[in-house]
């Protein structure tokens, strides 16, 4: 398979900050990669400049086969970004929400059964506004909702935040299934103790760099950079 | 695109319905606006009925200041505008979107402030007809412009000054030709009316026009 992110000396600057400083990395299609790094080090930048939301120069920016540098827009159909914050509508109910994520990614009700039911989001709780919802029932619902989407490459920031045991090991389900779907993904993490977490790629990012990345065929790297 | 500006419309009408702010919060400040008003020129009735149209508009742009930021602001709220761009939905259709949701929760302000002058100020209407299509127009120009204004100042610090302040300029050949419109159809000016509607529409047409220009550039940078 070919790789779904291919960055060479990729550099974004955010209010003239060099948020992200020559980033170097390269993700196969179908690969779970975990970044890791301290606060500042360009995590979240990175991940939102993957989903074309943050303008990007260097000499090579290919996010699924678009270059970020002349298609930014055209990428992000097929991308899935979870931010720190929920992206969620805090006046709609949570049924709401989802049908309308339904309609703006064209999934059917098949979809949308298959994520309430993953996420134990049925019976009343469908009717609840989503502003009355615990933070941790709030995650649950934007999971369910990038479940829907279907993205080919998901980026995830801080995934877990906030959620109880049996959501994140629901979590960690949705995510190797999303691998063994096809899908790539990427997700930044301060956890260490799950094993999904110690089962993906780790690249390390200090200063808008990264600084140590293990090769995808190497998990021994991995442990090493963990 | 008729399907992406439907399903933004959409969701911005069904969070009114669920959360009410335009009927709880925005249609009880306009109506305010005007019962100040009534107090305040309460010693000379005359002058209050030949000022109404004024105050009307006056009225509904301070709903449309305060519509345009709320609009915006769940957007803002947990990075909803990102997640609509991501859903692949164009800059012109999130703008559109919601310009179409905040005309149609103006009319309904107006509708409201309509009734408001119509039982405080005690003003008889002599030509509905006109009422109404200076009413529309002023209602989308009022949306548009709010909504670009809004795209603008999404997520700025200081979003809740900035707004009015650049709205309220810029609305102003809307205010100043809708209530010539409103003064010759309440009978208080022997002007021409649809004169006044016309403006409104050609103000009309034009913000249209720096909406499809300025929807990519402010969506894709806010």
């Amino acid at each position: 398979m070919g790789a779904a992110v291919a960055f060479e000396g990729v550099v974004a600057l955010l209010d003239r900050f060099p948020a992200l400083a020559g980033v170097d990395l390269s993700v196969q299609a179908g690969e779970m990669v975990c970044l890791r790094g301290p606060n500042g080090a360009g995590k979240s930048t990175l991940l939102r400049a993957c989903a074309g939301l943050v303008p990007v120069r260097g000499e090579r920016a290919d996010v699924l086969g678009f270059d970020l540098r002349a298609q930014r827009r055209a990428v992000r159909p097929y991308v899935g970004l979870l931010g720190h914050r929920s992206p969620l509508y805090g006046d709609l109910r949570v049924d709401d929400q989802l049908r309308h994520c339904a309609d703006v990614h064209r999934a059917g009700p098949t979809e949308v059964s298959a994520a309430i039911e993953r996420f134990a989001l049925g019976g009343r709780l469908g009717e609840v506004a989503i502003r009355r919802l615990s933070e941790g029932q709030q995650r649950r619902v934007a999971l369910a909702c990038l479940t829907i989407a279907r993205p080919r490459l998901w980026l995830l920031d801080e995934p877990h935040a906030g959620l109880d045991t049996s959501s994140r090991d629901a979590l960690d389900e949705l995510l190797a299934d999303a691998v063994n779907a096809g899908a790539t993904v990427m997700f930044a993490t301060h956890e260490t103790g799950r094993s999904r977490v110690a089962a993906a790629r780790q690249v390390m990012l200090a200063g808008g760099r990264v600084e140590q990345a293990a090769p995808s065929d190497s998990q021994d790297g991995a442990n090493d950079v963990a | 695109m008729w399907r992406e500006i439907w399903l933004v419309c959409r969701k911005d009408l069904i969070i009114e319905w669920r959360a009410r702010v335009t009927l709880i919060q925005i249609v009880p400040t306009v109506l305010l606006v005007l019962v100040v008003f009534a107090f305040a020129l309460d010693a000379n009735p005359s002058l209050l009925g030949e000022g109404a149209g004024g105050l009307f508009w006056v009225a509904v742009l301070f709903g449309a200041v305060l519509g345009a930021k709320r609009s915006f602001d769940i957007e803002a709220e947990g990075g909803n505008l990102d997640a609509l761009r991501l859903g692949g939905l164009a800059p012109a259709a999130i703008l559109w979107g919601k310009a179409a949701a905040l005309a149609l929760q103006l009319v309904l302000v107006g509708a409201f402030a309509a009734a408001g002058l119509l039982v405080l100020y005690s003003v008889t209407v002599h030509e509905w007809l006109l009422i109404v299509v200076a009413g529309l127009c002023g209602m989308a120009a009022f949306a548009i412009c709010g909504t670009l204004y809004g795209a603008m100042t999404v997520g700025l610090r200081s979003a809740d000054t900035l707004l009015p302040l650049l709205l309220i300029p810029v609305a102003a050949p809307v205010l100043l030709a809708g209530t010539r419109a409103f003064d010759v159809a309440l009978g208080t000016s022997a002007d021409q009316g649809w004169s006044w509607t016309a403006l409104l529409a050609v103000v009309l047409v034009t913000y249209i026009a720096v909406g499809w220009a300025a929807a990519g550039p402010l969506l894709e940078d806010a």
